[in-house]
């Protein structure tokens, strides 16, 4: 075996025995909420890899990509609320129209007239026809049963549809600022990409209609079983009691059925996580698989090859605009596909809690210490991030709790380093990134084919 | 009729023009920071608004302390007495991430969006020391008076119905920012150190060869740095209340500013810095009051006519941002854009 292929069997085996770890020591269903974090964690950061590692784009807006996913397992899996949608269905539809018949129009006119007043004088007209749709149905839509619905609700289909869906609508969203920052200084994108995504989650946040704003969507049909169900099933009931029958005959008879029915109920509460984990390990695969494809393809080798000299590469006559745009939808794509599954495994949609710090930056993160370039560097980055980032919590309050405690309990300073301590851990993550970046830049599983 | 439209013009005044031309010297002074970076350095600083907040954390913490031992400047905001000692803190920081970051990627002349990442991962650093020290609350460090003239002694002393309040944190705004930009420009046009970084901006070869030493160059755009960034923080905060998030969030119209002004220039970070405020200000202002003044009953509006709500503040720069990449990626004043 070659040195590479060691350090992959390691580091995957190093990331098996931490799972165990926690599963034997602390409890399985923590050990497998921790592995789906993990791959969601890993497919956002292959998203990224494919960005950042394959074409040299930075992308700063991650989180809003991922916010896209996440509304969109909304839109598709809700049942629609009947009278919001008869109250102001059609008026909010003849407003979007409007208003993407007023882009259309202005980018017509732009590129045929290049009349600037005619520009102005169609966005004018076109943002008051909106207004006077918009206005009038955001209102009647929000007024029905705010405290319960408040929204127009979704399509009602199966939430794995939103899973690609949510792929699609990152994917326009990364068309559109690819379209304007492409081609222009590299560090453009990153700044509209950071735009983009705090504009995206103030339209999630304050559009109601659309996605209940801060009031959050909860109860996101699932694309499993539900525990309940389970616990009832006879053949559950039967299988759990085979599993354990060693276990639950040496008990006296007289406790042998409570303890069954806490088996039943942990052993539900683990499978419907690992049917989970099924789902993400095959979408983690399947992207893992088509990417190392086209990586590895001539299309793969013109991608890396603009990245090391984009003047060769648009001296061989490869279109690096075209290149870059192509890649930067695929990417973007993977971080809504995603957000989608983020919010299908949480079962709720809340829109207050996507922050840069933990999106973005954790991401970033992963990529450049599992090697960026490399797919299943990505993985193992995300992995071992998000490993980090829950334990970190604990030991930043460790932390703080050891070095404050010659202090008195009441005492000020000791009462803030405790409340703060949870921000230790982003002081540390980002050294690592630094320190990582700056003394090992290839991370922890280098790029394989650097050389062509 | 003529004191209504007298009325509508302070009104405006009131509530568009002095927020939007403080609001702009605030984005103007990060903004010119953005560029000298920009200019000298060559990388999009990612870390200027958590750098600004790191500043005015630790100015808040000597104004608590200075509060607590009696010291306090009168009708004026004590934090200014704090100003020094902050503005020291902050060069002492930001070249200590340039000795440890930024220094390491310049010599080994990487290309700029790595260090542009490096410097992403600065901001996550700041911002996290922020919120550990003074965590994500809202902050109000603001004391002294806070009106020069109040809305109600302008009305008594012009006996309009509508009153033009200026607030000391606008009018110390206006006027450290003139001064300050004053200072930048002087520096940089008519000293040797200031010449001599336009020089190593403009073309760092030639600078080199002509015996400029990059070392001294890169400690003067620092100190710089430093002083802009944590007065244009501080100014803000003085302003609107110190909270962690908000200035993270400053970043976008800072870059805005920078990059419809021409990246690299630093008359058009300033011109840039107004712009963008300019049009936060007058989109999102409701102009209800405003054409109740200027209308015959007939015509007045029932809504706020407001063109879009403060919540899609960010929005707007970001779509000027848009206009002027698509329309003139270099910017008002020729910037670099390769």
């Amino acid at each position: 075996m070659s040195q590479y292929n060691i350090r992959v069997v390691v580091t995957f085996g190093i990331m098996f025995l931490l799972l165990l770890m926690v599963g034997f020591g602390q409890s399985w269903s923590l050990s497998l909420s921790i592995l789906n974090l993990c791959l969601i964690s890993a497919i956002m950061a292959l998203g990224v890899n494919i960005q950042w590692g394959y074409a040299g784009l930075f992308n700063v807006g991650i989180m809003g990509f991922t916010a896209l996913g996440g509304l969109s397992a909304v839109l598709i899996s809700k049942e629609s609320i009947s009278e919001a949608v008869s109250a102001g269905g059609m008026k909010m539809l003849v407003a979007i129209f409007i208003f993407s018949l007023t882009v259309g129009v202005s980018v017509y006119i732009h590129k045929k007239f290049k009349n600037k007043w005619m520009i102005i004088a169609t966005l004018l007209v076109g943002y008051f026809t909106t207004r006077y749709f918009y206005v009038d149905a955001a209102q009647s839509i929000e007024a029905i049963n705010p405290a319960f619905s408040g929204y127009l609700g979704g399509l009602h289909l199966p939430v794995l549809l939103s899973w690609i869906a949510g792929g699609f609508l990152a994917a326009g969203a990364a068309w559109l600022i690819g379209k304007v920052a492409l081609g222009l200084r590299t560090d453009y994108l990153a700044i509209t990409t950071l735009g983009i995504s705090e504009i995206i989650i103030a339209i999630i946040k304050n559009e109601d209609w659309l996605s209940r704003g801060v009031k959050n969507v909860t109860a996101i049909p699932r694309p499993v079983p539900y525990e309940i169900d389970l616990q009832q099933a006879g053949w559950f009931k039967n299988l759990v009691e085979k599993i354990y029958a060693g276990s639950l005959d040496l008990l006296p008879v007289s406790e042998q059925a409570a303890t069954l029915n806490a088996y039943i109920s942990d052993a539900s509460i683990v499978l419907v996580k690992l049917c989970y984990s099924g789902l993400f390990i095959a979408v983690l695969l399947l992207i893992i698989i088509l990417a190392g494809l086209a990586l590895n393809s001539p299309w793969g080798r013109m991608i890396r090859a603009i990245r090391d000299n984009e003047v060769a590469a648009s001296a061989m006559g490869k279109n690096v605009k075209q290149r870059h745009l192509q890649i930067f939808v695929i990417g973007s794509a993977i971080a809504g596909l995603s957000g989608a599954m983020l919010v299908t495994y949480n079962g709720q949609f809340t829109p207050g809690s996507y922050i840069p710090l933990r999106y973005t930056f954790l991401i970033w993160v992963m990529v450049i210490v599992g090697g960026s370039g490399n797919n299943l560097g990505s993985v193992v980055g995300g992995f071992l991030i998000w490993f980090l980032w829950i334990e970190a919590e604990p030991v930043g309050f460790w932390l703080a709790d050891l070095s404050t405690s010659f202090l008195d309990k009441e005492n000020y300073i000791r009462q803030h380093l405790l409340n703060n301590a949870q921000y230790i851990r982003l002081i540390f993550m980002g050294a690592v990134l630094l320190v990582v970046m700056r003394f090992s830049p290839d991370g922890i599983l280098p790029e394989t084919n650097k050389k062509l | 009729m003529f004191t209504d439209i007298i009325n509508a013009i302070i009104l405006l005044l009131n509530f568009v023009f002095m927020p939007a031309l403080s609001y702009g010297s605030q984005l103007a002074l990060g903004a010119l920071a953005v560029t000298l970076v920009y200019a000298v350095l060559r990388f999009a600083n990612f870390a200027q608004g958590d750098t600004m907040a790191f500043s005015t954390v630790i100015t808040i913490l000597i104004t608590w302390l200075l509060q607590k031992s009696g010291i306090n400047l009168g009708f004026m905001p004590t934090a200014l007495l704090a100003l020094p000692c902050a503005i020291i803190a902050c060069l002492i920081y930001v070249l200590l991430v340039d000795k440890f970051v930024y220094n390491y990627y310049r010599k080994q002349n990487s290309k700029p969006i790595t260090i542009v990442m490096a410097s992403v991962g600065v901001m996550f650093v700041t911002g996290g020391l922020v919120r550990f020290i003074l965590g994500p609350e809202h902050h109000i460090f603001a004391d002294g008076a806070r009106f020069i003239i109040t809305a109600r002694e302008f009305k008594v002393m012009t006996g309009f119905s509508e009153g033009l309040a200026i607030k000391t944190s606008q009018f110390l705004t206006i006027t450290i920012a003139i001064l300050l930009v004053g200072f930048v420009f002087y520096f940089l046009q008519k000293t040797k150190t200031g010449k001599a970084m336009r020089a190593y901006a403009d073309n760092q070869d030639l600078a080199l060869l002509s015996g400029i030493d990059p070392d001294k160059v890169v400690l003067a755009t620092w100190m710089l740095v430093a002083v802009l960034t944590t007065i244009a923080g501080v100014l803000y905060g003085l302003d609107k209340g110190f909270m962690a998030n908000s200035y993270h969030q400053l970043l976008l119209p800072v870059f805005a500013a920078v990059i419809v002004g021409g990246i690299g220039s630093p008359m058009g970070a300033i011109v840039g810095g107004f712009v963008i405020s300019f049009s936060e200000m007058m989109l999102t202002y409701a102009y209800k009051k405003f054409l109740i003044y200027l209308l015959p009953e007939v015509l007045q509006p029932d809504s706020l006519v407001q063109f879009l709500g403060t919540e899609y503040k960010v929005a707007i720069s970001f779509v000027i941002l848009v206009i002027v990449l698509l329309l003139r990626p270099t910017g008002i004043f020729k910037g670099k854009v390769i």
